[in-house]
């Protein structure tokens, strides 16, 4: 908790990759705990492949959507080098949560900029507790490759204080019902990693 | 009573729906599409439409409000600009039911080609405005601009900006109050037609209001002082307000959310007992300035910046500044593990039909002019085939006005097919009328998709999920007078190629419509997922040429991503020596 007893959670990734799903899902179980939450997404030309954005703030009185630097409890990303891009969020002990899933940008298919071989080494280096995951294949190997965001917010639940039980009613309120049972075991399969996975 | 997350754009839908609104009509636009996307839920009630462009939403608002019914109106910022026409003169006329014009701002320029600050459009036309700081205010100051419309007989703006149409947070929700207006017109010439000896009149009755709305505003709750403390006051409206609280918790607080006409009785009583007054507004420094005329010595845009969004980030720097420090020498250096990270732009999606048109377009030495869509991105390397973007149909005009001037190269104007409708037609009609040659390409996907795939004149369905009548795009060029129009399906390289030749070599005016579904809405592959056989692969690089996210480069030679593909197989037909294979290893279609 941050000085004015506020959670926030900077969840990042490339368009496409299903953020503002985990985003709508941490403020509706951040509301049924009994919270104030405000949420922010990007919407419109940032969602085409490019990186994006989700903030999530909650707390007893929550002013502004955005998170400000330095004060995520939690930084999840399901990509690997936009956890380094958004880096300057969390807070000194916050938590990093990554999918290990590399997305090559244009820049990089052009020529134009190199995709980092260490950077498996960065995160090491630049977030003292991280937990590093593979979504992708945790999702795959249930069938549900869409649902490694799912994973990850599994995992990131591990380090908020909110119940299991209220996550799943979280979930069960915003994914469609013929996608509910995957979700509801690919969250399981993250939250045990946060559980059972090492955290520098 | 239930409370429900919201977004600040589902706020005012649901608020317009309870405070009995029969119609909504707007254009999409980022941050205010999906008010009316919203909205449509409760089209039992409430007659939802996207108009063709924001001026006929604007005056189809209009029209029913003089029929004495509610009226919503939705539209970005620059969208405003359009309609502005319209709302300068209905200020004039008044309305009978209620009329709400709700603009979204985009500040920071997420999704927008510029940053005006549509505060400026309320002191223009004389039209109240009310800018809401949450979803629970989105909320109530849409009811209370209905209310404030009825009671004036007068538009009201409700200004959103993104980071209030785009956050969410949760809001009490009531019940619909139907409206108790009857509907039918009441025929009164002087107070609806604005003929000069009318319009006098008219000009003196909106001074009335005006005059009438500055007293109430003092007084309106919507207005309110927090005091705290005399060392310091902050004015502040919007979004702003929220950043205020976080990083000036000891300050006094003087919270506009009725902002224009300004209640200057409560700016003076608030200004009169404080040491320091600091004007905290997002953009232009519209109130400041006011404050100043008031004689008030006040500090505003020399702290705060005038340019970009606002954050509490933002405004520490401003703290900073405010009590002399350099907010530079507060910053920690950058660590090196986040050095030379590639960018990740926004990029044409995978499968994307404008890809193929722009890749053709790189064969000639033409000049395109741009337009406001998904084809903005078709400016960046590697297609790098627009040349300017102005505004919604401008590349349609643009194109004809460097023709007729004699620019020595083919001009090319690029149209979406919602851009087309939206006011691209006039352009055309211009080139046809006025003996132009440019070529015009109205790269139709069948949907408005940047802003999330609405429905328009050309889709055959309405906002209501009605089926309706499809407008013909190769029909209106020729009914202008366009003598040669052509159809193409962009997937056929060749074809694309062939057909954009005969048009860049001609002397007439071509109309060439790019017709494919956008992938993306159509929600289906489009051929086998594709991968490149290392063997045959000579990595010449004419298929990263292509700009696909789902073509990795980089090191070695591409691949695909088989999670992006969407097996359009344009990487085929460029490939000089067939290594784009699928499952079963055949290098062709």
């Amino acid at each position: 908790m941050t000085e004015q007893g506020v959670t926030s959670v900077v969840l990042v990734g490339v368009g496409g990759q299903g953020i503002l799903l985990g985003s709508e899902i941490i403020a509706e179980a951040a509301l049924l705990a009994g919270f104030e939450v405000k949420t922010n997404e990007v919407h419109g030309m940032a969602q085409r492949g490019g990186s994006v954005i989700a903030q999530i703030r909650y707390g007893r009185e929550v002013f502004g959507p955005l998170v400000p630097e330095g004060s995520a409890q939690v930084l999840a990303s399901l990509e690997k080098i936009e956890a380094l891009r958004f880096y300057r969020f969390l807070a000194p002990d916050g938590v990093a949560v990554v999918s290990s899933q590399e997305i090559v940008p244009v820049t990089v298919s052009a020529g134009k900029a190199s995709y980092p071989l260490d950077a498996d080494q960065r995160l090491e280096k630049l977030f003292h507790r991280l937990l590093c995951v593979d979504a992708l294949k945790v999702a795959d190997d249930l069938g549900s490759p869409r649902s490694a965001n799912v994973v990850i917010l599994g995992a990131l639940s591990g380090y908020l204080n909110l119940d299991k039980d209220i996550w799943e009613e979280a979930l069960r309120l915003r994914v469609k019902p013929q996608f509910l049972e995957v979700n509801l075991r690919a969250f399981a399969a993250g939250r045990d990693l946060a559980r059972t996975g090492p955290v520098k | 009573m239930q409370r429900k997350i919201l977004s600040g754009n589902e706020a005012i839908a649901r608020a317009a729906y309870e405070a009995g609104v029969n119609l909504a009509a707007g254009y999409p636009g980022t941050p205010s599409t999906e008010i009316l996307e919203a909205m449509v839920q409760y089209k039992d009630e409430v007659y939802c439409e996207w108009s063709p462009n924001e001026k006929v939403a604007f005056e189809v608002a209009a029209g029913a409000s003089l029929s004495a019914a509610r009226c919503l109106v939705t539209m970005k910022h620059v969208g405003l600009n359009v309609a502005a026409d319209p709302l300068m003169t209905l200020a004039y006329t008044g309305v009978v039911g209620g009329f709400v014009a709700c603009v979204a701002d985009d500040p920071g320029m997420h999704s927008s080609q510029n940053e005006q600050d549509t505060r400026h459009f309320a002191r223009f036309a004389k039209v109240p405005l009310l800018e809401p700081a949450d979803s629970q205010e989105a909320y109530d100051f849409m009811k209370l601009a209905m209310e404030l419309s009825e009671k004036y007989h007068i538009p009201v703006i409700l200004r959103s900006t993104t980071r209030i149409s785009h956050s969410r947070g949760p809001v009490t929700l009531g019940e619909r109050q139907a409206s108790p207006n009857r509907i039918g017109f009441e025929k009164d010439p002087p107070r609806f037609v604005p003929v000069p000896v009318w319009g006098r009149k008219m000009r003196l009755k909106l001074e009335e209001k005006l005059q009438e709305m500055r007293v109430e505003v003092n007084s309106h709750p919507a207005n309110r002082i927090e005091w705290r403390g005399t060392k310091l006051g902050i004015v502040t409206s919007g979004i702003a307000y929220q950043y205020v609280r976080e990083v000036f918790p000891e300050a006094s607080v003087l919270k506009i959310g009725w902002s224009f006409p300004f209640p200057d009785q409560l700016i003076r009583e608030f200004c009169a007992g404080l040491e320091q007054v600091l004007v905290v507004e997002e953009l232009e420094d519209i109130l400041e300035e006011h404050i100043r005329a008031l004689a008030i010595n006040c500090i505003g845009k020399a702290v705060v910046p005038a340019i970009g969004e606002l954050s509490s980030d933002v405004l520490k720097a401003s703290r900073a500044r405010l009590e002399g420090i350099e907010p530079s020498a507060c910053q920690i250096p950058e660590p090196s593990e986040v050095s030379n990270l590639p960018a990740r732009p926004p990029v044409l999606c995978a499968g994307c039909p404008h890809r193929a048109v722009f890749y053709a377009l790189g064969r000639f030495d033409v000049i395109v002019t741009g337009d406001i869509g998904c084809y903005s991105l078709g400016t960046f390397d590697p297609l790098n085939r627009i040349d300017t973007i102005l505004c919604m149909g401008g590349g349609v005009s643009m194109a004809h006005g460097m023709d007729r001037v004699g620019e020595p190269r083919k001009v090319v104007g690029i149209v979406g097919d919602s851009t087309f409708f939206h006011s691209g037609i006039t352009g055309l009609l211009d080139i046809a009328y006025n003996r132009g040659g440019s070529t015009t390409i109205v790269l139709d996907n069948r949907t408005t998709a940047m802003t999330g795939h609405q429905c328009h004149p050309g889709t055959g369905t309405t906002l209501m999920g009605e089926t309706s009548r499809a407008a013909s795009i190769e029909a209106i060029g020729k009914a202008c007078g366009i003598p040669n129009v052509a159809t193409l399906d962009p997937y056929k390289m060749d074809e694309c190629i062939a057909t954009l030749k005969n048009a860049i070599e001609s002397s007439e005016p071509w109309l060439i419509v790019s017709r494919a579904a956008c992938p993306l809405h159509a929600r289906k592959r489009l051929g086998p997922i594709l991968s490149v056989d290392k063997e045959r692969c000579i990595a010449c690089g004419k298929c990263l040429n292509l700009g696909c996210p789902a073509i990795e480069g980089g090191d070695g030679k591409p691949r695909v991503n088989p999670l992006l593909c969407s097996g359009c197989g344009m990487c085929r037909q460029v490939c000089p020596v067939g290594a784009f294979i699928d499952g079963k290893g055949n290098c062709h279609d």
